[in-house]
């Protein structure tokens, strides 16, 4: 018995500890802005989260994923812009209109596989992308500012960036789990399946097709949800929230962290993000180091960080 | 009607640029499977240099010819140093590691050239007007464009279907050890096919500088065209790319003319002139769906893969 005291279990721990005790250092040594980073890594996340249940468990990369988050935040934004803040209202159509399209990417682009599938939904991430240049009435490319975060009941305040910050946790971890729940499960398994072996799969009698659009339109509802988030986040919208880099990057996450790994996304976001926020710090050119970095990640360091914390164990 | 000739013939020329972009991409998967990212990076890199060489030298032709150079070279440096490493990798990697690829050439530019745009000023004989029809003019500098392409579009098919270099590349294709054991350096094949591809780029990234701003990110929003365009044509197929660039060329360019006049029919003309730029930009990408419904492998699916 290695048990749960593998280096990697160790390192996620600490990771997990570090997030929950975040707002109490930041309070203790005045550095508020670590809130405001943090937030921001947790949503984005959950969106990397969300792809890699796709992507991860069900093989299936999608280079348009933050088209949702874009959905997402623009069911917000519109929300409030013609004033219904209610959280209740605005929230639950985020997550439905992000499944809603998600149900017709995934129809069209479930037809095709592999690189097709890659460029396809890319190709749609931008039809939509040009979809929000053309909402005039919303800002088109200058985006829309949301000067009210969404509205609960009293003892929520989303304006209070501590409550933030916990609410998003909270929403990051309950999805960790459903994840958890998801791939253990029976549809899971079709899922992981299909990923190894779709014909097989056929063969047996599994529907794989229906599995598979099922999954992509639950990735879809929860990297809305995070787009909900973004725009509460950000107090604004734009087209950029869903430009093609942005879903490079939640792929890049997703890869950085461990792909088909449970917590590998949540380290992906954090290590790029943290990552950015450093070497932005060094140098105004940061992307020329992160680029030549990102193709050693993929030659060197297969399974990510989390594989690279599996491996060598003694 | 004369309207619709001279936005035709815009449509033609830009579906002949997307070809030569589509062209590079398809030919480095259809034979070396691997997904490229960057080609667009090399469209703008192919313009950087053919405005840097204009103000060295003043002469467009030349520099366009030292530009076309320059980017067969960096192309050829790229495939050394990096794609080298990831043949045989699956498409995420692909994807990831040329996204890297793309970052680093975006910022590269930036730091080399800073971030303001800069132009590309004609020369005076190619800066005219030429009668296509009695009445109808037309400029001669997009007339040399597609002639350009039309020409090199030629020369590759001659290359690939009528060369030896040619075969060597089909032969890798359908089996690279076979190749390498008959004493043929696949390597620098690859090397050389993947400059090529580059340099295609480079060549519709320059030959676009003189009418467009070359800036930072030009190269993307075309590869994702590109992209449309191979997969309406069918991925790893020339003829395929060649058509369907031809097709998105005209559609994308047609319905930016016409589609305003069309919808300021239907609708009042203030929502028309609104939701038209957006609807016009979305054409083609319904033009893509529509595809994918019908034939989901595209038009002309290469039969080799």
């Amino acid at each position: 018995m290695t048990g749960l005291l593998t280096r990697r279990n160790v390192v996620i721990v600490a990771l997990l500890l570090f997030l929950v005790l975040l707002p109490v250092y930041s309070a203790v040594f005045d550095k508020p802005f670590l809130i405001t980073l943090f937030s921001r890594i947790i949503i984005l996340a959950m969106a990397a989260a969300s792809l890699n249940l796709i992507m991860g468990y069900g093989g299936m990369v999608s280079f348009g994923h933050a088209v949702y988050i874009g959905i997402g935040g623009y069911a917000v934004g519109i929300l409030a812009q013609e004033s219904f803040p209610s959280g209740f209202l605005q929230w639950p159509v985020a997550i439905a209109v992000s499944a809603l399209f998600a149900l017709v990417i995934g129809v069209l682009c479930l037809r095709t596989r592999g690189v097709y599938f890659i460029m396809i939904t890319l190709a749609f991430a931008q039809l939509l992308y040009y979809v929000a240049v053309g909402l005039d009435r919303y800002g088109g490319d200058d985006g829309l500012t949301i000067y009210q975060r969404s509205e609960f009941v009293s003892p929520l305040d989303l304006s209070n960036k501590t409550q933030f910050y916990y609410i998003c946790l909270v929403l990051l971890f309950a999805i960790i789990g459903l994840t958890w729940r998801l791939i253990n499960s029976r549809f899971g398994m079709v899922i992981q399946g299909s990923h190894s072996n779709d014909l097989r799969m056929r063969a047996i009698g599994f529907p794989t097709f229906r599995y598979k659009l099922t999954c992509f339109v639950i990735a879809g509802a929860i990297c809305g949800l995070a787009g909900a988030l973004l725009a509460n986040h950000t107090e604004f919208v734009s087209p950029a929230m869903m430009h093609w880099t942005r879903s490079g990057d939640l792929i890049v996450m997703v890869v950085l962290g461990g792909m088909g790994s449970l917590f590998g996304p949540l380290v992906g976001a954090v290590a790029l993000l943290v990552l950015e926020e450093a070497l932005s710090g060094i140098t105004e050119y940061w992307q020329i180091i992160l680029g030549p970095l990102l193709l050693l990640v993929v030659l060197f360091a297969r399974g990510g960080i989390i594989g690279l914390l599996s491996r060598g164990r003694a | 009607m004369l309207l619709f000739l001279e936005q035709c013939l815009n449509g033609l020329q830009f579906g002949l640029l997307l070809f030569l972009l589509a062209a590079g991409l398809t030919l480095i998967f259809g034979i070396m499977d691997l997904v490229n990212l960057a080609h667009g990076s090399f469209y703008m890199i192919g313009a950087y240099f053919a405005a840097t060489f204009t103000l060295l030298t003043g002469d467009f032709v030349l520099s366009a010819a030292l530009a076309f150079a320059a980017t067969l070279l960096v192309g050829m440096a790229v495939e050394v140093i990096a794609i080298r490493r990831l043949y045989g990798r699956n498409h995420l990697d692909h994807v990831l590691g040329t996204f890297g690829l793309i970052l680093f050439f975006n910022e590269l530019v930036r730091l080399i050239w800073g971030p303001a745009g800069m132009n590309v000023p004609l020369p005076a004989w190619l800066n005219t007007h030429f009668q296509v029809l009695p009445g109808v003019d037309y400029p001669t500098y997009r007339i040399a464009i597609i002639v350009v392409t039309l020409l090199v579009a030629l020369l590759m098919y001659v290359l690939v279907m009528r060369t030896r270099i040619g075969m060597l590349i089909r032969a890798g294709a359908s089996n690279r050890e076979m190749v390498s054991a008959l004493g043929v350096n696949i390597n620098l094949l690859y090397t050389l096919l993947f400059g090529l591809g580059a340099a295609l780029a480079g060549l519709a990234g320059l030959m676009q500088a003189p009418i467009l701003t070359v800036q930072i990110g030009m190269g993307e929003n075309i590869l994702i065209l590109a992209f449309v365009v191979i997969i309406i044509g069918g991925i790893g197929s020339i003829r395929g790319a060649f058509i369907s660039a031809i097709l998105v060329g005209l559609i994308d360019t047609v319905g930016r003319g016409f589609l305003p006049d069309v919808l300021a029919l239907l609708l009042d003309p203030r929502s028309a002139s609104a939701i038209s730029p957006a609807m016009s930009s979305m054409l083609i990408y319904l033009l893509m769906a529509l595809v994918l419904v019908v034939r989901p492998e595209g038009l002309f699916p290469a039969s080799s893969r």
